[in-house]
């Protein structure tokens, strides 16, 4: 890995990454989508976030890819708080406090 | 005019409230980023080059991951493009929201399209669909505001100290709880709960695939599904 081809990566995914962010805001502008895709485009966090994330939580790279107890605890303690009380501080304090408690006493 | 004024003020403040909760996330996660990269062989300025214009925590350490294992740089940079295609679905998904702002806000905004930006905001204008443009606007400057400052400082932290920290503070994990914490208060709703458990079944069964193509087979399913489930419910009413 030299120089160059670390400042190429650097530059080619920055300019490429905002063209992906730009794209439909960008290119669409205001004028209005079909219906159809709109119902789609509703469940666009949903359809992607959970998807992104639930390989790093049943395969953890921390464990080299074990199933890890504490992590999987973690996770639940962070949907329940979530979705019980839409509390986005509460998710992430109690996930992150369920987290290393279960470190500390799985060790 | 001065009323209007001190309206888009607030409502960027709420932003700010909105987004603050990330901190707690985001500075760990940027902390790692650059001591990662700086592990890796990266310069203190090529750090802060790709964190400031990439600002795509995943992306920037799949890249990475990818140099360091001697991959070719267009395989870096497809890859991280790879990892960074949810982001044409986030851009699509704000449009009916914020097509309509000014050019230089919508470069901004496109700048700054982050998981917490998008995730917090969208859930807002989904909520107050009715909310005027300038304050749908001004929201997501609140929202990165409280995010991004911390993103580039702690990659810096990250950079400067190395590999002081110690890997037992578990920071993997801060991307899975950021990203819960986004989606858990939506998944009250039949549609949205239907479509965030194919997103993760299909994500499971299809993570062999490359190019992160496994993401987008389960994102496109997931997104149908909480679509038909939608219409399933407004039929039956």
């Amino acid at each position: 890995m030299n120089d160059l081809d670390i400042w190429l990566t650097i530059i080619f995914l920055g300019i490429g990454t905002f063209l992906l962010r730009f794209s439909f805001i960008g290119l669409v502008g205001d004028r209005k989508l079909p219906e159809w895709m709109t119902r789609h485009l509703r469940y666009v966090p949903v359809a992607v976030m959970p998807g992104l994330i639930a390989p790093l939580i049943v395969w953890p790279q921390a464990t080299g890819g074990e199933l890890d107890p504490a992590r999987l605890i973690a996770a639940a303690t962070a949907l329940l708080i979530g979705s019980i009380f839409r509390s986005v501080l509460g998710a992430i304090f109690g996930g992150m406090a369920a987290l290393y408690l279960m470190l500390y006493l799985l060790g | 005019m001065g009323a209007d004024m001190s309206r888009t003020r607030s409502v960027y403040w709420q932003g700010v409230r909105a987004g603050a909760p990330f901190l707690l996330v985001v500075a760990p996660f940027g902390m790692l980023f650059g001591v990662v990269a700086t592990e890796a062989g990266f310069s203190l300025i090529q750090t802060m080059a790709m964190t400031a214009l990439v600002i795509a925590g995943a992306a920037q350490f799949a890249s990475v991951q990818l140099l360091v294992d001697g991959a070719p740089v267009f395989v870096a940079i497809l890859t991280g493009l790879a990892v960074n295609l949810r982001m044409v679905m986030y851009s699509a998904s704000l449009t009916p929201h914020i097509g309509k702002a000014q050019t230089w806000h919508k470069v901004l905004m496109a700048y700054f399209m982050v998981d917490q930006s998008y995730g917090v905001s969208i859930e807002k204008y989904e909520r107050s669909p009715e909310m005027p443009l300038a304050d749908k606007v001004s929201f997501f400057f609140g929202v990165i505001s409280a995010v991004a400052p911390f993103w580039y400082g702690f990659s810096l932290v990250g950079a400067l100290l190395g590999s002081a920290i110690a890997p037992e503070y578990a920071l993997d994990f801060a991307i899975p709880i950021t990203f819960i914490a986004i989606i858990a208060p939506n998944l009250r709703s039949l549609p949205h709960l239907a479509a965030s458990i194919v997103s993760v079944v299909v994500a499971l069964a299809l993570y062999w695939m490359p190019y992160n193509l496994w993401l987008m087979v389960a994102a496109v399913l997931a997104m149908i599904t909480g679509a038909q489930v939608e219409k399933w419910l407004e039929a039956r009413k």
